[in-house]
């Protein structure tokens, strides 16, 4: 069985307003120094396998076809035996 | 003229499916039929309505799932061989999610769902949803929407202009395309557009909200008209119908 570790977020070109607030919101608590929010998803999922090579290539189709749209977001993940 | 069918897709979440057979059959005078997600034949439609709403809940993303509905294997066959399909709102994201129209509705840059009337400019009327209309000329259309932020890249957004395939943009009540006039935060205010071939349009606002004089504007009807008479008129009657 592996664990796949998915991140999700929005590609660098395109303005994320969410982070943009969120990014207001840590001003304002005084914590200037914290620059450039992105707000993303992450994902874990489990996959019946004993490959490893496997279980990373369902894992990018699976990003490519359904998890993420790479007309607006960029996606990383690791897997691991568990 | 002989009525047309429309299949209007009905996925777990839709809510504005019965507003659209109500504006096409009870106004329009048109055949309805709702089709659940989970059918697998389009029952001889010839126009295809994926309508608004929340299918699935907007989880993952908004369209993300419906478009793996069965049905939805059905609609793209039909559309890859020219059938007229038409995504509103909810059914616009679901359209770009299963790529028969390019680009993506990104989450409104205000972060606000947006739930009001605008003004629409006409662009062109060569198309089947917009032959009605008047070049130019200013709808009164209502949006409800929380991620209808067009996005494209800039190839995407050049080969829509030079095809002349924005059918309509967001603008000021005079048809002044302007920042102001933005409810969201869509590239080149872009409301609705349609495909290379033209048989698959998607726009954000709701025009079969937009059709009895007793709630406000009508200007939804010339979009639905114009699909009306484009498919009958111009022969575009597609093959589930006359097979």
């Amino acid at each position: 069985m592996y664990l796949a570790k998915i991140t999700i977020t929005l590609r660098k070109s395109i303005l994320d307003p969410q982070g943009k607030a969120v990014h207001h919101a840590l001003e304002s608590l005084g914590m200037a120094s914290m620059k450039d929010v992105r707000i993303g998803k992450y994902m874990e999922v489990r996959i019946d396998t004993n490959d490893k090579q496997e279980a990373e290539r369902l894992t990018d189709e699976s990003c490519k076809k359904l998890l993420a749209n790479v007309v607006m977001e960029d996606y990383a993940f690791s897997v691991e035996a568990v | 003229m002989p009525a047309l069918t429309f299949g209007i897709v009905v996925f777990p979440g839709s809510n504005c499916d019965h507003d659209a057979q109500y504006a096409l059959g009870t106004v329009c005078g048109q055949e309805t039929r709702l089709l659940w997600h989970k059918e697998t034949s389009l029952q001889g439609a010839d126009v295809i309505i994926l309508p608004g709403g929340f299918s699935y809940g907007d989880y993952l993303r908004c369209g993300a799932i419906a478009r793996f509905s069965p049905i939805m294997k059905e609609v793209i066959a039909f559309a890859n061989d020219g059938g007229t399909v038409i995504g509103i709102c909810n059914g616009f994201q679901i359209l770009c999610e299963a790529g028969l129209l390019p680009g993506v509705l990104l989450r409104n840059e205000q972060l606000r769902f947006s739930c009001s009337y605008v003004h629409l400019r006409v662009e062109q009327n060569t198309s089947r949803y917009t032959s009605a209309c008047v070049p130019g000329e200013v709808l009164r259309i209502p949006i409800a929407h929380g991620d209808g932020n067009y996005f494209a890249d800039a190839e995407t957004l050049r080969t829509l202009e030079e095809k002349r395939r924005v059918l309509f943009r967001y603008c000021d009540p005079d048809g002044t395309v302007s920042g102001g006039a933005n409810p969201n935060g869509s590239l080149r205010n872009i409301a609705g557009i349609m495909n290379e071939q033209g048989n698959v349009m998607g726009m954000m606002p709701h025009p079969e909200r937009a059709v009895e004089a007793l709630l406000g504007p009508t200007d939804g009807r010339k979009v639905l008209r114009s699909i009306i008479e484009s498919v009958v008129v111009h022969g575009e009657l597609t093959h589930s119908s006359l097979s």
